[in-house]
């Protein structure tokens, strides 16, 4: 009884983690890189209305994936374009990114279906766990069944974004375009070209993860089914201290949050859901302050940078 | 003569080109939609500004945008980017709504100020928190608002379940909504004393926008504290040095713009709205407050006419929807001269490139060296 609870919570943890630390790891890409992203929250309603769509159109949910990607980097390259060519405000440019997502994708919605609120159900959706043969694994095996696709490749991609940025020559890189792109630029790295890359990664990522909302979770595209989600993401980002380790374990505090909330009946807790959702919000503000180390940002995340 | 002209030309470009854009792109995607750009923009308009009522709608809808888009601009007058005014908003709705409960019995011409003032208070609190949290400890305000953003809005629904639900208050079933707000406490409708406004919500909230525009004008450009704030915004080591302190004009500059979304929420709360509702999204008013303040060149005065271009892209959708026309074209109008006005060197706008551009003015190569070594890395 007590471990079906438990493993219920777990499991749906990080079901509920998967999106934000695929978009999470977005943010640690391009704010690394010194772009701030706040326009994940749009790139990932582009990312789950596109999947939606292709699915549809095509009958493959795999191709859905590939569209809400190829979205994502648009809809990133317009965040790019802005922040790193035009030396706009990065602010500005995601929130517009998010208006417009949330405009457009509902005009689409419209458009193509001819209904608003949301779409039809996809022909073909992600939701089961691709590898049968880990859930033969006691108890753990359990929790796998409950994994899609996204799981796995998002708990792959935090080493392999770790392993990018602090391991690999490109990975300094991106983090001295972050830090000082001046200096960087005298030893001859390209700051515009880093920061591109770094904006359109974060673009595949946040694209990824709509498509984890939609296809790979409800098998529909519904209007704000993102409601928030980017900010989340964004908060865990911070409260990982723009590390991918780090945004991994802030995705898992936020998704315990809402699985305990979910699950809160079956345990008999009397807690108020709403400060149970409340708590990674407060987590990150204090690790923000410095009570348990202090999060310090990429020194130009945020600055346009200028050649001479 | 002409030089007047043109640069009040220089000043207004970017705007109205912006908008022109926006405008032309919403035509773009009536006519992928298959309708005439021409009889949807007029539907638009005489959605919204037809007939004194269908006007009146316009100003209820103009009345919370112009506020907290006053509440965007003073920040951003001060390098200040207000994410919050939305958490500050909710914050002061749901004072404003327990406020009017528990100090119904005075009367009206107490209460009502006393409820506006409850309103700026709170919302005044809230962005105050970033404003320490920036002045005290360099935590980005953009970081710490969106956080809070999220606290206030999960805090409203906790106290709109609870405390304030007309389940504990009045023993009703319990209801997704707040009491409502008792009639004394309420702002007065356009329409009871001018009865062509007839069916339109517009209320006194308009006048209290109007008014707090105004004051803040005078207050940014006629006081010595607007004088400092500004000073910081332009150039916080050149302030400091001039003996403006900077920590004492961030934490103001934060705490009257939270005060001006809060007198957002209060306003629409006395209204029309009369209660708050569980949510589980934020209302959205400061993400549009941020378009008013940047279309408006963060000047109070031009955040009037911006907040009225929004205000009738949103009431007039509904006339380009009966039809027969996607209301979204009006949000794609709003979100595109949002694109275009970042990216048009916006900066042009935000007090750091005053600085750069005074730099350049005076021209001689020392000065490019030094705006080269100090102004770039890291504002």
């Amino acid at each position: 009884m007590n471990t079906a609870i438990i493993l219920a919570v777990v499991a749906s943890a990080i079901r509920l983690a998967t999106p934000l630390l695929l978009a999470a790891l977005g943010g640690v890409f391009s704010e690394r890189s010194g772009v701030v992203n706040i326009g994940l929250e749009g790139i990932m309603i582009f990312g789950a209305f596109f999947s939606v769509w292709f699915t549809h159109i095509t009958g493959n949910a795999w191709i859905g994936v590939v569209a809400a990607i190829l979205f994502g980097v648009i809809a990133a390259s317009l965040l790019a374009v802005i922040s790193i060519n035009l030396k706009g405000n990065q602010i500005i440019a995601g929130t517009a990114i998010n208006l417009l997502a949330a405009a457009l994708t509902a005009f689409l919605l419209e458009l193509i279906w001819h209904r608003s609120g949301s779409t039809p159900i996809c022909p073909d959706m992600l939701t089961s766990n691709p590898f049968k043969f880990l859930e033969a694994i006691p108890i753990l095996g359990d929790l796998c069944k409950q994994f899609t696709p996204f799981v796995y490749l998002s708990f792959m991609l935090v080493f392999v974004t770790y392993y990018i940025l602090w391991k690999t020559p490109w990975g300094l890189h991106v983090r001295a375009v972050g830090e000082h792109p001046r200096a960087a630029d005298t030893v001859g790295i390209g700051v515009y070209k880093t920061r591109w890359t770094c904006v359109l990664i974060s673009g595949v990522l946040a694209g990824l993860a709509g498509a984890c909302l939609s296809v790979g979770t409800v098998g529909l595209f519904r209007e704000g089914m993102v409601a928030g989600k980017g900010f989340i993401a964004l908060a865990a980002m911070v409260f990982g201290k723009w590390h991918p380790v780090g945004a991994l374990s802030g995705c898992l505090l936020f998704g315990l949050c809402s699985a305990i909330q979910i699950q809160a009946q079956s345990f008999g807790i009397d807690a108020p859901s709403e400060f149970l959702a409340m708590v990674p919000y407060l987590a990150t503000i204090i690790v923000l302050i410095g009570v348990v180390g202090k999060a310090v940002a990429p020194k130009a995340d945020g600055t346009p940078y200028e050649k001479d | 003569m002409k030089n007047k002209l043109k640069f009040t030309w220089d000043v207004l470009k970017l705007p109205v080109i912006a908008v022109i854009v926006g405008f032309i792109v919403g035509a773009v995607c009536i006519l992928i939609a298959g309708s005439n750009p021409a009889t949807a923009y007029a539907a638009l308009f005489r959605g919204s500004l037809g007939s004194i009522p269908s006007f009146g709608e316009t100003l209820y809808k103009v009345t919370p945008i112009l506020l907290t888009g006053l509440s965007a601009a003073i920040g951003f007058r001060c390098g200040l980017f207000n994410i919050g005014s939305e958490g500050q908003y909710v914050m002061a709705s749901i004072v404003t709504v327990a406020g009017a409960w528990y100090l119904q019995g005075l009367p009206s011409f107490i209460l009502v100020p006393l409820l506006l003032m409850l309103g700026i208070l709170s919302g005044g609190v809230w962005g105050g928190i970033a404003g320490i949290l920036k002045a005290n400890m360099g935590i980005n305000e953009v970081i710490s608002t969106i956080m809070l953003n999220w606290i206030a809005l999960y805090l409203s629904n906790y106290l709109v379940r609870t405390v304030l639900n007309p389940s504990t208050i009045l023993g009703d079933i319990s209801k997704g909504h707040t009491v409502i707000v008792p009639d004394a406490a309420r702002l007065t409708k356009f329409k009871e004393f001018i009865p062509a406004f007839g069916y339109s919500s517009a209320h006194t909230g308009i006048l209290i926008a109007l008014a707090a525009a105004v004051g803040m004008w005078f207050l940014l450009f006629k006081t010595t504290l607007g004088y400092e704030i500004r000073g910081v915004g332009l150039n916080p080591q050149a302030a400091e040095y001039g003996g403006i302190n900077n920590k004492k004009n961030t934490f103001l500059a934060m705490f009257i713009s939270g005060g001006l979304a809060g007198l957002a929420g209060s306003v629409q709360i006395l209204g029309l709205v009369y209660m708050v509702n569980q949510s589980t999204e934020l209302p959205g008013y400061g993400f549009t407050g941020l378009s008013v303040a940047l279309v408006g060149l963060s000047h109070p005065l031009g955040c009037i006419p911006a907040a009225l271009l929004f205000g009738i892209l949103d009431n007039g959708s509904r006339q380009m929807q009966l039809s027969g026309i996607p209301k979204e074209i009006t949000k794609i109008i709003s979100a595109v001269i949002l694109v275009f006005v970042a990216g048009s060197l916006l900066m042009k706008y935000v007090p750091e490139y005053f600085e750069k551009r005074k730099m350049k003015r005076s021209g001689v190569d020392g000065g490019k060296q030094a705006s080269a070594g100090a102004g770039k890395e890291g504002i």
